[in-house]
C-alpha cells in the first residue's frame, strides 16, 4: 500500500511541478502584451497601470503624429520589399539546396543561416562602413538589402522544411508526363510547399518591420523607421502616444498571426 | 538534381556575397587599421581591447548575461514544451500560439511593456508592496536582474520550439518501458526523457544564447546607459565616439565569441544525438 501511494505521489508531483512552472512562464510570456494593450487605452497623462479610466484619446492623438506616421509608412514599404525579395531568392535557393548533397551547397546554406546567430548590430555597422567606402549615402534601398540578409533565413528554414516533406515521386510523375521544369514547379511543387513559403514570408515581414540593429546604421532622418522612432521616444520622453502606437502594433500583429495561422498553419510550421 | 537546378542558388549567393560577405571583410580590414583612410595595417585596436580591463569586463559581463538568461529560459521553457507535447492537438495549437506571440510582437513594444511593469510605480512593485513582501519599491529597471528577466521573456519561444520538436518525436514506448520496469515518474524523467531531449535542449540553448547576448534593444532600454554590454559598446564607439576602427575590432571580437560558443555547443549537440542510439 505504501508502495502504491508513493508511486501516485510521484506521478502527481511531476505534473504539479511542471504545471506550476509552465503556468508561471505563460503568465510571464503573455502579461507584457496584455498590459501594453490595456495601458494604451488610458485616459490619463501617465503610464500608470491599471489606468484610472479608459479612453481613446491617445489613439486619436496618433492622427496628428506626422513623424510617427511617416516612420510607419517607411517601415511598411521596407518590410514589403524585403519580403518579396526574400521569398523569391529564398525559395529559389531552397529548391537548389533541398535536393543536393553537394558540400558546396551545404556550406552556402550555413552562410545563409548565419545572420540568425551573428550579432545583427555588428552586421549593420559593417554595412554602413561598406556603403560609406563605396561612396554612397545610406538610403531606403540599402536598408531593404540589409533587411533581406537578416530576414531570408526565415524563408529558407520554413521552405526547406516543406520541401523535405515533398514526395519526389510526384515530381518524377510530372516530368515523365512531359511537364517542363517550370510547369512542374508551378503546378506541383509550389502548391505543395505554399504554406511553408507563406509562413516564412510572414516571419520575414515581421522581422523586417521590427528590425532595429540594421536600420539603426542605414537609416537617417529622411528614412526613419517605426521601431527606431518608438525606441527614441521611449529613451527620451515616455509619451502616452507611444503606448497607443504599441497597442496598434500588437493588434496588427495579432490579426496577421491569425491570418497566417488560418492560411499557412503558422504554429505547425514553426515546429 | 540537374546542374540547372543547382543554379537556382546563384541569385541569393550573389546577394550574400555583395551584401554580407564583402561588408564583413571590409569590417575585418578596418579593424586592422588605425583610421578610416586605411593606410597602415596594425593590431593596435585588438591590443587596446585586451589590455584594458574595462573593455575586457564588458565582454565577460555579456557572455555571463547570456548564460543567466539562457538558464531562466531553460527552467521555464522546458516545462512548457513538456506540457505542449502531452496536450491534445487543439490545446497544443493554443499553447504554441501563446508561446509564439511574444517573439512576433515588436521587440520595442515588448520592452516598452516591461518598463511599465518594472518601473518604481510599476505593476510588479505594486503587487509586491500590496502583498507586504517589500516595504519600499524595488529597483528593477537598470539592473542586471531586470535585463535577465526581460531577455528570458523575449527569447523563451526559441527554447520551447526545438525542445518540443524533440519531445514530440520521442518514442513513448521508452518512457513506458522505464515505468513498467518500476522507475517512478521522476526517475523516468531524469534518466530517460531528459537525456533523450538533449539535442533539443542544446539547439534551444544555441538559439537563445546568441539571441540573448546580441539583443541590443532590450539590453539598452532595460539596462540603461550604466549597464554596458557588447552591442551597446559597439554602438557607442561607432556612433557616439565616432571611433570606427575600434568599433570594428569590438564587432569582430564579439562575432568570434558568438561563433566560438555556437561551435562548442554544436559539438555537444552532435555527441548528445548518439545517446539515444548507444
Amino acid at each position: 500500500m505504501a508502495e502504491r501511494n508513493s508511486i501516485q505521489w510521484d506521478a502527481v508531483s511531476i505534473k504539479l511541478v511542471f504545471g506550476l512552472l509552465s503556468a508561471v512562464a505563460l503568465v510571464f510570456l503573455i502579461a507584457p502584451t496584455v498590459i501594453v494593450l490595456i495601458t494604451s487605452f488610458t485616459a490619463s497623462q501617465s503610464l500608470k497601470f491599471p489606468p484610472q479610466s479608459l479612453s481613446l484619446r491617445w489613439y486619436t492623438a496618433l492622427w496628428d503624429a506626422d513623424q510617427m506616421q511617416r516612420a510607419a509608412w517607411h517601415s511598411l514599404v521596407i518590410a514589403s520589399w524585403t519580403t518579396v525579395i526574400s521569398v523569391v531568392l529564398g525559395t529559389a535557393a531552397s529548391l537548389a539546396i533541398a535536393r543536393s548533397r553537394s558540400p558546396l551547397l551545404r556550406a552556402a546554406d550555413l552562410v545563409f543561416m548565419s545572420p540568425l546567430l551573428l550579432p545583427a548590430l555588428a552586421f549593420g555597422f559593417a554595412a554602413l562602413i561598406f556603403v560609406n567606402k563605396l561612396g554612397f549615402t545610406p538610403s531606403i534601398s540599402f536598408i531593404v538589402l540589409g533587411h533581406v540578409i537578416v530576414c531570408v533565413p526565415f524563408v529558407l528554414r520554413t521552405t526547406l522544411a516543406a520541401l523535405s516533406q515533398l514526395d519526389p515521386a510526384l515530381l518524377e510523375a510530372s516530368e515523365s508526363l512531359g511537364g517542363s521544369a517550370w510547369m512542374t514547379f508551378r503546378r506541383v511543387t509550389l502548391p505543395l510547399i505554399s504554406s511553408g513559403v507563406g509562413a516564412g514570408a510572414f516571419l520575414a515581414f515581421m522581422a523586417s518591420f521590427d528590425n532595429v540593429p540594421v536600420s539603426l546604421f542605414l537609416a537617417d532622418e529622411r528614412s526613419e523607421v517605426l521601431p527606431i522612432h518608438l525606441w527614441q521616444q521611449i529613451e527620451t520622453n515616455l509619451d502616452v502616444r507611444t503606448a497607443a502606437a504599441s497597442g496598434l502594433i500588437v493588434m496588427f500583429t495579432l490579426v496577421l498571426m491569425l491570418i497566417a495561422e488560418k492560411f499557412a498553419g503558422l504554429t505547425r510550421q514553426m515546429r | 538534381m540537374t546542374a540547372s537546378g543547382s543554379r537556382l542558388i546563384l541569385p541569393l549567393a550573389a546577394l550574400f556575397f555583395a551584401c554580407f560577405v564583402a561588408p564583413l571583410l571590409v569590417l575585418l580590414a578596418l579593424s586592422l587599421h588605425s583610421d578610416v583612410a586605411m593606410k597602415a595595417w596594425t593590431i593596435g585596436n585588438y591590443a587596446k581591447f585586451f589590455t584594458d580591463p574595462f573593455n575586457y569586463s564588458i565582454l565577460v559581463d555579456t557572455l555571463l548575461l547570456g548564460v543567466k538568461a539562457t538558464l531562466v529560459c531553460l527552467i521555464f521553457g522546458y516545462p512548457i514544451a513538456w506540457l505542449c507535447a502531452r496536450a491534445s492537438a487543439r490545446w497544443q495549437s493554443v499553447l504554441l500560439f501563446l508561446v509564439i506571440l511574444p517573439i512576433l510582437t515588436s521587440v520595442v513594444v515588448r520592452t516598452f511593456a516591461w518598463i511599465v511593469i518594472l518601473g518604481r510605480q510599476g505593476v510588479l512593485n505594486q503587487i509586491a508592496m500590496g502583498l507586504g513582501l517589500v516595504h519600499e519599491p524595488l529597483r528593477l529597471l537598470n539592473t542586471e536582474m531586470g535585463v535577465v528577466m526581460v531577455l528570458a521573456q523575449v527569447q523563451m519561444p526559441l527554447m520551447v520550439l526545438p525542445i518540443l520538436t524533440v519531445l514530440s518525436k520521442m518514442d513513448p514506448n521508452l518512457a513506458d518501458a522505464s515505468r513498467v520496469l518500476g522507475a517512478g515518474e521522476w526517475r523516468t524523467f531524469w534518466k530517460v526523457t531528459l537525456p533523450l531531449s538533449l539535442p533539443g535542449i542544446i539547439a534551444g540553448c544555441i538559439l537563445t544564447y546568441s539571441a540573448n547576448i546580441t539583443a541590443f534593444v532590450t539590453q539598452s532600454l532595460i539596462g540603461g546607459a550604466r549597464l554596458i554590454y557588447m552591442p551597446l559598446h559597439i554602438y557607442q564607439q561607432a556612433v557616439g565616439a565616432n571611433n570606427w576602427p575600434f568599433a570594428a575590432a569590438i564587432s569582430i571580437i564579439f562575432m568570434m565569441a558568438v561563433i566560438a560558443v555556437v561551435a562548442v555547443l554544436s559539438v555537444f549537440a552532435r555527441a548528445s544525438e548518439t545517446y539515444g542510439r548507444a
